[in-house]
C-alpha cells in the first residue's frame, strides 16, 4: 500500500483509539520516552503488559472459583492491574478495575464476577486494537517510512 | 249682571209697544214700573221713538246675544287658558318661574292683565254709571218730553250697551288669567314653603360645618394629647348638648377598654371593659358612627336615671400607638388600636340622633385620630431628640477622654523611645566591645549575661514600641519584590540549628504553583513566619515540624471559623497560606482565644520556662492584619501538639527582566534528553509495567536508574550513591511509610540520606499527611508525566525541599 497512505491510516486509526478512550495521555507519554536510545520502548512496555495482565486474570478467575473466596487477595490483584494499565494508559481497563475494587470492597461475589468478565472483555478489545497499531507501525517500519507523531 | 236684566226689560219693553193693548195693565203690574209712554204722543214722536226704540232694540239683542254666546264661550276660554298657563308653570321648575317672572318674560302679560283688570274695573264703573244716568233721564220720560230727552236717553242707552259689550269682552278675556293668577300664587307660596324649609336645612348644617371647624381648630391648636382628648369633650358636649361623654382607650394589654376621659365627672375611675364585646366589634368594624343600647357596659358610666335613658352613639377613633411607631415603617392598617367615644344624649329630653349629628360626630372622631397621631408623632420625635443629644454627649465625652489617652500614650512613647534606647544602645554596644577583650571566665560568663539579657531587653523594648506603633495605625508596610522561596529558605537555615539541637525534624513544604516572586514586606513576613516557627519549636520537646506554604485557592479562602475575614481574590494579588505544624505540648482548645492577646501566657510550667514575653503572636497577628490576612491557631488539645496558620495577601510582581531571572537558574523547558545526567536512583515498584515505565521516564531523563521490586531489596540495595528513592506506596499490604522511617535510620546523617519521593495514586489529605510526616522528602501523583518528573527531579534537587507534585 502507498507509505502516505499508511501513515494517515495510522494516525486515524490512533485518532480514534483515543477518541473511543482506549489509550489516553499516558500512552502519548510512553511513545515520547522512545527515542534512538530506547527504540522499542513502547513495544517492550506493552508486551510486558499483555503478559502481566493475562496473568493477573488468571489469577482472579482461579480466586473468584473459589468457595470460599479471599477478596483480599482478589483485590491484591486487581490494584496490580489497575496499576499496569494506569502506566499503560488503557483508561477503560483501569476504569473497569476500579468498579471491580469497589465491589470487592463490598465483598460482592456477582459483582465481581460480573466485574471479571468486563475487564477480561475491555483487555482483549484493547489488546487486539493495540497489535491492529503495532502491525500498521511495522507496515510503515517496513516500507522505509517513519511513524507520524 | 243689572245690565242683563235692564236689557230683558227693555225687550220686554219693546215687546210691550207692540202688545200694548194686550199686556199692558199686566207688564205694568209684574214690573211695577211705570211704563214710559203714555197716550198724548204725538204720532211722530211715536215714530221716532219706534224707531229709535227699534234701533236700540236691535242694539241690545246684539249685545245680549254676545253675551251669551260669550258665555258660552268662558269655559272653554278659561279651561284653554289656564290650562295653557298650568303647562307653562309644570315645565320651569318654580326658581326659573320666578326668575322669569323678575325677569319679565311674563311681565308684559302681567302688566296687561294688570292693565286688562283695572281698564275692566273702569268698564263697570262705566256701565253702573250709565246705567243709572239711563235709569235717571227715564225718569223724565214719565210726561211727554222732549226729543232732546229722547236722544240723550238713546245716547246713554247706546253707551251703556256699548260699555257692556266691551266688558263682556274684556272680562272673556280676562278671566282664565284671573283664575291663572290665583293658581301662580298658589303654586309660589308652596315653593315659598319649600325653599324656608331648605334655608332651615342648610342653615343647621352651617351650623354643624361651623361647629366642627371651631372644633377642629381647638383640637389641632394644641399637640398636647390629654388637651387634645379633654377639648374634644367639652366641645362636642357644648355642640351637642350631651348629657355625658367619654371615651375608653384600650389598655396595655390590648384585651380591655379603660375609661380615660369623661365631661361630667371629674376623675373617671378606672372602669374597665372587656374588648371583646360583640356591640364594641360592631363599633369597630364600621367607620361610621354607630347608636348603641343603652345597657352596653360602655354605656353605663352614669347614675340610672330615673326616666328614659338618652341614646347613646358610639364611634371608634384610630389610635397610632407609640410602640407601632418607626420612623421607617408606617404601622399596618390592620393592626391599628382603637379607642372608643360614647356620646350619650340627655335622659328623659326625647331627643333623637339627626343624620347631621351622626355626620359631625364622625367627622370629630377622624380629625382627633389625626390629632393624636400628630401628638404621638411629635412625642416619639421629641424622645428620639432627647436620646440623640444624649449620645452626642457621651460620645463628645468618650473622644476627648480618648483624645487625652492617645497624646499620653505618644508623650510616653517619645519618652521611651529615646530616652530606653540610649541606655541600652550603650550596654549592649559596651558589653560587646567588653567580650572582646582579656576576661578571666568568670567575667567572661558574666558579660555573656549581661549581653544576652540585654539583647533579651532590647527586643522587649522593640516589640513593645513595635507594638504600640502597630497599634497607633502609623505602622506601614515596606512593600518590595522579594524571592518567596529565597525567604522561606533562609527561615528553614535559621531554624535548623535550633531545631536540630533538641532534635526536631524540620521539613518546609512548598507548594509548586507558589510564584517565585512576591511583593510584600519582606521583612515582616518573614518576622511572622519565624515567630511561628519559633513558637513552634519551643514548645515541642521532640517530633517533627512541618511548614507548608501555598497559594490559597479560592473555595478554601473563606474559612467558616472566621466569618469576618474576607479574602477577595483578584488578579493581580494571591493569598499565601503557610501552616506550620508541630508535634509539641499543645493547646487546650479554651486557652487559644487567649494566645493573640498581648502580655496573656498560657500558665504552664512548660512555657513558662521556655521564656519570651508573650508579645510574639500578639505582633504576628497585627502584621498579618496589616497584610490583609489571617492568622489563627488550630490544636486538639494538650499533648496533641498545634497547627498554627495564617494567610496574608502578597502582590503578584510586573514580568520579571532578565537579569532577575539570572539570579535563579531555572530548568528552561526544552531542555535536552540528559537533563540529570548520570542521576542514581532506585525505583522501587511491586508491578512491573509501571515499574518499567517509571525506568523508562527516568532513563530518558538521563539518569541511572536501578530497579527493586520488594521493600527488602530496596533497604539491601539502598546506598549512599542513590540520590533519589522513587518509591510506589500505593500498593496495599505494604508499609511505604515503615519502609521510608527505615532508609532513614540507615542513614544517620541527613546529607547522605537520598531524597525519598513517594509515587502514589492517592490524592487524600491523610495519606499526604502521612508522608509528611513520615519524613518523605515529595509526594507525586501517579501517573507520572515526563514534564512532571523533569521539574520534581529538578526542584528536588535544587532545592532539597518538598513538593507536592499534584
Amino acid at each position: 500500500m502507498d507509505l502516505v497512505k499508511l501513515q494517515r491510516q495510522l494516525v486515524d486509526y490512533r485518532d480514534s483509539l483515543y477518541h473511543e478512550c482506549f489509550l489516553d495521555e499516558q500512552f502519548t507519554q510512553l511513545q515520547e520516552l522512545q527515542d534512538e536510545n530506547n527504540p522499542d520502548f513502547v513495544v517492550e512496555v506493552v508486551s510486558l503488559f499483555f503478559e502481566d495482565s493475562e496473568r493477573l486474570l488468571n489469577e482472579l478467575t482461579k480466586a473468584l472459583e473459589q468457595q470460599s473466596i479471599d477478596f483480599k487477595r482478589v483485590d491484591a490483584h486487581v490494584h496490580q492491574l489497575k496499576g499496569s494499565s494506569s502506566s499503560i494508559g488503557a483508561q477503560r481497563v483501569q476504569k473497569s478495575c476500579i468498579a471491580f475494587r469497589n465491589y470487592c470492597e463490598e465483598q460482592n461475589v456477582e459483582g465481581c464476577l460480573t466485574c471479571l468478565q468486563l475487564v477480561r472483555q475491555e483487555y482483549y478489545l484493547v489488546k487486539s486494537k493495540l497489535e491492529a497499531l503495532f502491525k500498521l507501525e511495522q507496515q510503515i517500519l517496513s516500507a522505509g517510512g517513519s511513524i507520524p507523531i | 249682571m243689572s245690565g242683563c236684566s235692564d236689557k230683558s226689560f227693555h225687550l220686554i219693553r219693546v215687546g210691550t209697544m207692540h202688545h200694548r193693548p194686550l199686556i199692558d195693565g199686566n207688564v205694568s203690574g209684574c214690573l211695577g214700573v211705570l211704563p214710559s209712554h203714555s197716550e198724548p204722543v204725538n204720532s211722530e214722536t211715536n215714530r221716532t221713538t219706534s224707531s229709535c226704540s227699534s234701533f236700540s232694540g236691535t242694539a241690545y239683542f246684539l249685545s245680549a246675544l254676545c253675551v251669551y254666546i260669550s258665555s258660552f264661550l268662558l269655559p272653554f276660554s278659561t279651561k284653554t287658558s289656564s290650562r295653557i298657563n298650568r303647562d307653562r308653570l309644570r315645565l320651569s321648575n318654580w326658581e326659573s318661574f320666578a326668575i322669569k317672572l323678575l325677569k319679565g318674560q311674563t311681565l308684559t302679560r302681567y302688566v296687561k292683565n294688570k292693565l286688562e283688570l283695572r281698564w275692566v274695573l273702569v268698564q263697570f264703573g262705566a256701565f253702573i254709571v250709565l246705567c243709572g244716568a239711563t235709569h235717571l233721564i227715564n225718569l223724565w220720560t214719565f210726561t211727554m218730553h222732549s226729543r232732546t230727552v229722547a236722544m240723550v236717553m238713546t245716547t246713554a242707552k247706546v253707551f251703556t250697551a256699548a260699555v257692556s259689550c266691551i266688558t263682556a269682552l274684556m272680562l272673556v278675556h280676562i278671566i282664565p288669567d284671573l283664575l291663572s293668577v290665583k293658581t301662580r300664587e298658589l303654586f309660589l307660596k308652596n315653593k315659598a314653603a319649600e325653599l324656608d324649609r331648605e334655608m332651615g336645612l342648610i342653615r343647621t348644617q352651617e351650623e354643624t360645618g361651623r361647629h366642627v371647624r371651631m372644633l377642629t381648630h381647638e383640637i389641632r391648636s394644641t399637640l398636647d394629647r390629654h388637651t387634645i382628648l379633654k377639648t374634644t369633650l367639652v366641645e362636642l358636649g357644648r355642640t351637642l348638648a350631651l348629657e355625658e361623654c367619654a371615651l375608653w382607650m384600650p389598655t396595655r394589654t390590648g384585651l380591655e377598654l379603660q375609661l380615660s376621659y369623661t365631661l361630667r365627672q371629674q376623675n373617671p375611675v378606672g372602669y374597665t371593659v372587656p374588648i371583646h364585646h360583640p356591640m364594641i366589634n360592631q363599633v369597630f368594624s364600621s367607620s361610621h358612627a354607630i347608636k348603641i343600647s343603652p345597657n352596653c357596659p360602655v354605656a353605663r358610666i352614669r347614675p340610672a336615671g330615673k326616666y328614659m335613658p338618652g341614646e347613646v352613639v358610639a364611634v371608634r377613633v384610630p389610635l397610632l400607638h407609640l410602640s407601632n411607631f418607626q420612623i421607617n415603617d408606617w404601622p399596618e392598617l390592620s393592626t391599628k388600636r382603637y379607642a372608643l367615644m360614647v356620646l350619650m344624649l340627655p335622659s328623659d329630653s326625647a331627643r333623637q340622633w339627626h343624620v347631621h349629628e351622626l355626620e359631625l360626630v364622625e367627622v370629630v372622631a377622624d380629625q382627633v385620630a389625626v390629632a393624636l397621631s400628630h401628638a404621638a408623632i411629635l412625642e416619639e420625635s421629641m424622645r428620639a431628640r432627647d436620646l440623640l443629644m444624649e449620645q452626642n454627649v457621651a460620645l463628645d465625652l468618650a473622644r476627648r477622654e480618648a483624645e487625652t489617652a492617645i497624646r499620653a500614650r505618644n508623650d510616653f512613647l517619645a519618652v521611651m523611645n529615646h530616652e530606653m534606647r540610649t541606655p541600652m544602645h550603650a550596654i549592649i554596644a559596651l558589653s560587646s566591645l567588653l567580650q572582646e577583650t582579656e576576661l578571666t571566665p568568670e567575667q567572661r560568663l558574666m558579660v555573656e549575661t549581661i549581653l544576652k539579657s540585654s539583647n533579651l531587653l532590647a527586643t522587649l523594648i522593640n516589640d513593645v514600641l513595635d507594638l504600640s506603633r502597630l497599634e497607633d495605625g502609623s505602622l506601614q508596610l515596606d512593600l518590595g519584590t522579594f524571592n518567596l522561596y529565597a525567604l522561606f529558605r533562609e527561615v528553614l537555615n535559621l531554624i535548623k540549628p535550633i531545631a536540630s539541637v533538641k532534635k526536631l525534624h524540620v521539613s518546609l513544604n512548598l507548594a509548586p504553583d507558589l510564584p517565585e516572586y512576591a511583593v510584600g514586606d519582606e521583612k515582616r513576613l518573614m518576622q511572622t513566619i519565624l515567630n511561628v516557627v519559633g513558637n513552634a519549636v519551643k514548645f515541642s520537646k521532640d517530633g517533627s515540624i512541618l511548614i507548608t506554604a501555598f497559594v490559597a485557592k479560592a473555595e478554601l479562602l473563606r474559612d467558616p471559623r472566621t466569618p469576618e475575614f474576607f479574602p477577595v481574590p483578584g488578579d493581580n494579588h494571591f493569598y499565601l497560606r503557610v501552616q506550620v505544624k508541630d508535634s509539641g505540648i499543645g493547646v487546650s482548645p479554651q486557652d487559644i482565644p487567649k494566645l493573640f492577646t498581648k502580655f496573656a501566657q498560657i500558665q504552664s510550667t512548660a512555657i513558662r520556662n521556655s521564656g519570651g514575653s508573650g508579645l510574639g503572636l500578639a505582633i504576628c497577628k497585627r502584621f498579618v492584619n496589616l497584610m490583609e490576612g489571617h492568622i489563627w491557631i488550630e490544636s486538639e488539645g494538650l499533648g496533641k501538639g498545634c497547627t498554627a496558620i495564617f494567610m496574608v495577601k502578597l502582590g503578584i510582581p510586573e514580568r520579571l527582566n532578565d537579569s532577575r531571572l539570572a539570579l535563579m537558574p531555572k530548568v528552561p523547558p526544552n531542555h535536552g534528553p540528559a537533563a540529570f545526567p548520570g542521576l542514581k536512583v532506585l525505583v522501587m515498584d511491586e508491578n512491573g509495567v509501571s515499574r518499567m515505565v517509571t525506568k523508562g521516564l527516568l532513563v530518558h531523563l538521563g539518569c541511572d536508574v536501578t530497579m527493586v521490586s520488594s521493600s527488602e531489596e530496596c533497604l539491601r540495595v539502598v546506598s549512599h550513591e542513590h540520590k533519589v528513592v522513587f518509591m510506589d506506596v500505593c500498593v496495599p499490604g505494604m508499609d511505604g511509610y515503615e519502609i521510608a522511617i527505615r532508609i532513614q535510620e540507615k542513614f544517620t546523617k541527613r546529607h547522605e540520606r537520598p531524597i525519598i519521593v513517594a509515587l502514589t495514586g492517592n490524592t487524600d489529605k491523610v495519606t499526604k499527611e502521612k508522608f509528611m510526616r513520615v519524613g518523605m522528602d515529595g509526594v507525586i501523583l501517579k501517573p507520572v508525566s515526563l514534564d512532571k518528573m523533569r521539574s520534581v527531579l529538578s526542584d528536588l534537587l535544587e532545592h532539597r525541599v518538598l513538593f507536592e507534585a499534584i
